[in-house]
Order: structure tokens, then sequence, then C-alpha cells
């Protein structure tokens, strides 16, 4: 039914995108990404990230936090990582010692991998790749397994019942996650994430129409789920089993479990911020001037770095999120948590893929975004978006109220009123 | 040399698995290592553990599983559908409604048979 010069079109630019020259250039450019970056940057930012949790952590319980290792507690993570590293690493007798070793090991390389495709700037991403989005799926749903692997090979009762939520809760949350990129690679026409990026670089952010908020609420929410953070931190909810599946790692194999969580909350933020907010564009809606200053190298440095610092401003702005979550909202109940995965998220998530088609019908095809296109597809699109939310808590409210989950269970009403 | 840029992804898993690999060989080298019965116990709370720990698990959670692989699968076919959307026009749109109709009664059918009643 599709003619062939619509696949031609379609498939033979992508697989020319695939190649790249492997000349001296690359390999420098390559070396500085794995050294500079990936070995250097990222962990650095991360390890930040801890010493800022802790100290925004602390403002919300109206405490000081660290502040004895260097000015401001600044040197705290380095006395971490020495502490973690001068620890004996105890591995339990009935453990399967070579799986207990790999797990942490996989669930960090799962972390570093998702950061391949992440376009910082114009011209500044480690790789593109035209299947970008398809790879950080593909990468991202390599942790579920190492948690897995993890609670299973320590022979520990609390870890395999926290590895076991693990699984259930990151494969329910990635099917809603997945779900809601589907509106940015329709509207891209790309998978890649450069592609994704340059688009909102001519159009506004995607976050700015009512089914690409949608979207963006759903990936927010179903990000926090995928990293295991307060409130989806069943898998190590610590009042209940110890620790979940990290129960028998101690040392630096924990601190590899510790850094991976947190280098997955920030490439959750980073993707976030390219899908939805328009990577580092400064101001919504505005064509931003790539040659603000004319042509030179000059001006594209400056320009690069103005995106790079937007760009890092908006992921400050999500971790200071997911703390400000994490101090705020009390841990999810297992059956409420699986429910709102499936029973809420997913079937937005289907209808979403329909409104964020009519708006490509109503605002991208008919010539970009004028502000009557604009208006039109987000009044059409905002009603539809806002009946399809309430129709759903409204059917779900119902539902529940037609079938209660404890409707066999032992009721304890008359034994209150007796009391009385 | 012309090669495809998916190398890039075959180096950094180098790096990384390097990269978390060191700090275990650093361990390996400086920490100390005393072992004691009681500190290669399982650790449950203190209490020697009972009973065997590698059991069969819950069905609900293969149930989620196989619910998964269901709605995974069908990502893989609305991705390159998303992509060439622009190209396609209103038959595309018409298939896709089709294809998640039945997706979604699947959904509602097991939403109906209790499946994704956690209990």
């Amino acid at each position: 039914m599709i003619p062939d010069e619509v696949w031609r079109s379609a498939v033979v630019p992508v697989a020319n995108l695939q190649l790249v020259e492997l000349n001296l250039q690359t390999w420098i450019r390559w070396a500085l990404w794995l050294a500079v970056g990936f070995a250097g940057i990222f962990p650095g930012i991360v390890a930040y990230m801890v010493w800022l949790e802790r100290k925004v952590a602390a403002r919300f319980q109206d405490r000081i936090g660290p502040n004895r290792v260097g000015p401001l507690g600044l040197l705290q993570p380095i006395a971490d990582a020495i502490k973690l590293i001068t620890k004996e690493n105890i591995v339990p007798r009935s453990a399967d010692r070579i799986v207990h070793l790999l797990a942490p090991i996989l669930v960090l390389v799962s972390a570093f991998l998702v950061m391949a495709v992440v376009p910082f700037a114009v011209g500044l991403v480690p790789v593109d790749l035209p299947s970008g989005l398809v790879y950080l799926i593909a990468v991202s749903s390599l942790s579920p397994l190492g948690i897995f692997l993890a609670g299973w090979s320590s022979r520990n009762k609390y870890s395999l019942l926290g590895a076991m939520r693990a699984v259930a809760q990151l494969v329910s949350y990635e099917v809603p996650q997945v779900l809601a990129t589907i509106p940015v690679a329709l509207w891209a026409g790309s998978l890649s994430l450069v592609t994704i990026f340059d688009r909102q670089l001519e159009f506004g952010w995607n976050v700015f129409s009512p089914p690409g908020f949608l979207a963006f609420a759903t990936f927010l929410i179903a990000g926090v789920a995928e990293v295991n953070r307060t409130p989806f931190d069943l898998p190590e909810a610590e009042s209940e089993i110890i620790a979940g599946y990290h129960t028998e790692y101690t040392g630096m194999r924990f601190g590899l479990f510790f850094l991976a969580e947190y280098l997955s909350v920030f490439g959750v933020s980073c993707v976030a911020t390219v899908l939805f907010l328009g990577g580092g564009t400064p101001i919504p809606f505005l064509e931003f001037p790539v040659d603000l200053l004319g042509d030179s190298t000059a001006s594209l440095i400056v320009v690069n770095l103005i995106l790079l610092s937007v760009f890092l401003l908006k992921v400050l702005g999500f971790i200071f999120l997911m703390f400000w979550i994490r101090a705020t909202l009390p841990r999810m109940r297992v059956d409420r948590l699986m429910n709102f995965a499936w029973k809420y998220l997913v079937p937005l998530s289907i209808l979403n893929v329909f409104f964020a088609a009519i708006w490509y019908e109503m605002v991208i095809r008919p010539g970009g975004l004028t502000f009557g296109n604009w208006l039109r597809g987000t009044l059409v699109t905002g009603v539809l978006v806002a009946a399809a939310v309430y129709l759903t808590f409204l059917l779900n409210r119902k539902l529940a109220e037609a079938k209660p989950l404890d409707a066999d269970w032992p009721s304890v009403a008359p034994a209150t009123e007796a009391a009385r | 040399m012309v090669v495809y840029n998916y190398v890039f992804i075959g180096l950094l898993l180098l790096v990384a698995v390097a990269f978390a690999a060191a700090p275990l060989v650093v361990v390996a080298l400086v920490a100390p290592r005393k072992r004691s019965a009681a500190k290669d116990d399982t650790y449950e709370c203190g209490v020697r553990t009972h009973g065997e720990t590698w059991v069969r698990f819950r069905i609900q959670y293969y149930i989620y599983a196989i619910m998964f692989v269901v709605f995974d699968i069908e990502t893989v076919f609305l991705y390159p559908w998303a992509v060439s959307y622009g190209g396609l026009g209103t038959f595309a749109l018409v298939e896709m409604v089709v294809f998640l109709t039945i997706l979604g009664a699947g959904l509602a059918y097991a939403w109906a048979k209790g499946v994704l009643r956690w209990a």
C-alpha cells in the first residue's frame, strides 16, 4: 500500500547517516568524549549531584547537611569515594559469586550507555544515531536485568523481594515511557535525538502543545519510576525490605549501584530536556539564531556555550524537582503503583498517539507554527487531552468503587464500632 | 575508512566496563579482608535464614511480564509508523487506529479478567 519511493526516501538517507569517516579527527573527537566526558565530567557531575541532594534534603528537613569536609562540605564526594574503596567487600557464603560481581557492572554500563546519544548543544553530541530513541530504550532496559541479577544472586529473601518488585515496576513503567516518546518521533519525523532537537529549534518546544504536555508529564512520572526514586522506590524500600536488591552489597559494589542510580537520574533528565524542553534553546517558540554573531568559529563557540548553559540549567531543574518530590511525597503502595502504570498511564499514552497525529495535521503539515495554527491546534487537542484525562480518572474511580480491592477481606468496621 | 557510527557505542561499552571494574580492582588491592563465619552469613535482620530462598515466585509477576512484552512489541511497530507518518497520509492513520484498537481491546480484556488486579 505504501509506494516504493516513499520507502526509498525514508530508508536510504538513514543508511547514509549511520556511516562516519574514520580519520584522525574522528578518533580525537571520540577519544575526547570517552576520556573527558564519560570518564571525567559525567561521574563528576554525578558525585556533586549526591552532594547537592544531601544539601537540598537537609534544607527541606531544616538541617545543614554535609559541612565538615572542605568548605560547604564540597569535598564530601571525594571522602565518600575513599571510604567506599577502603571498605571490605563481603559476599555472602551462599551467593552466586560471579553473578553477584557482574550485576552492579551491568547496571552502571546501562546508565553510561544512555548518555551516548544526548545532544548537549549544536554539534556537541557523542554520536548521532539515526535510531537514537530505539537505542535509548534498548540500553535503558538493561538495568532491570542487572537489578534482577543482583537480587537473585544474593540469595537473600529481602533481595529477592526487592528484585521482583524492581522488575515488575520497571517493565510496567517502561511501556508508558516509551509510548510518550512516540509523539516526539512523529512530529520530528525521525528517531535521531539531534533531528528532534533541531526541529524544536525551528518549531518551539514540544511541551508547549496539549499532546506534548501530556506526553511530557507521562515521561516524567515514568522516568522517576524508572530510576527507582521516591515515591516509586519500592525496590529498595528500607522500612520494609532493608535495602531491597542491594542488601547484600557492601563497599564499592554498593557504590556502583549508587553511582548508576544518580547517573540514570542525570540521564533521564537530559533525555527529557532534549525530547520535550527543546534541549538548550533558551526561549520557546522563537527560532534560536545559531549564527547569532556571524559565521565565525568564535560565534559558534559563544552560541554553544549559551545552549550548553541553558541545557544544564534545565537538567538541574529536573534534578531539583526529583529531590523536591523525594522530600515531599511518601512511598506508594505496590498495587496502586502498578495500577497507575497500567490503568492510567498506558491508556492515556495510547490515546495520546492519536492526539499527536491530530496536532501534526493541524499545525505541522499546514506549514509550521503560525499563531492561527497554534491556537486552533491547542484548542482542539487541548479539549481532547483534557477530556481523555478526565474520563480515564472517572472510569478508574467508578471501576474501583464497583469492585474494591478489599471486598473479600474481613471488615474492620464492626470492631471499631464495638470499641466505641 | 568509512565505518558505522555504532563503533563509538562499542568503544563506550568498553570504557564503561573499565570504569566500573577499575574501582573493584582497587578494592581488591587495598581493602581489608577479614573473613568470619558470621560476616559471610546471609543478612536477614540478624535472624538465621530459614528455608530456601530461590523458590518459585508469584505468577502475577509473570503475567505482567507478558503484558510488557506485548506492549513493547507494539512500540516496535509504532516507531516506524510515527517516523514516516508525514509521508503516508490518512491510510496509515486509519491502519494505526485499527491496530491500537485491537491492542486496547486486549488491555481491556486483561483488565476485565482481573489480570491487572494486584491482590
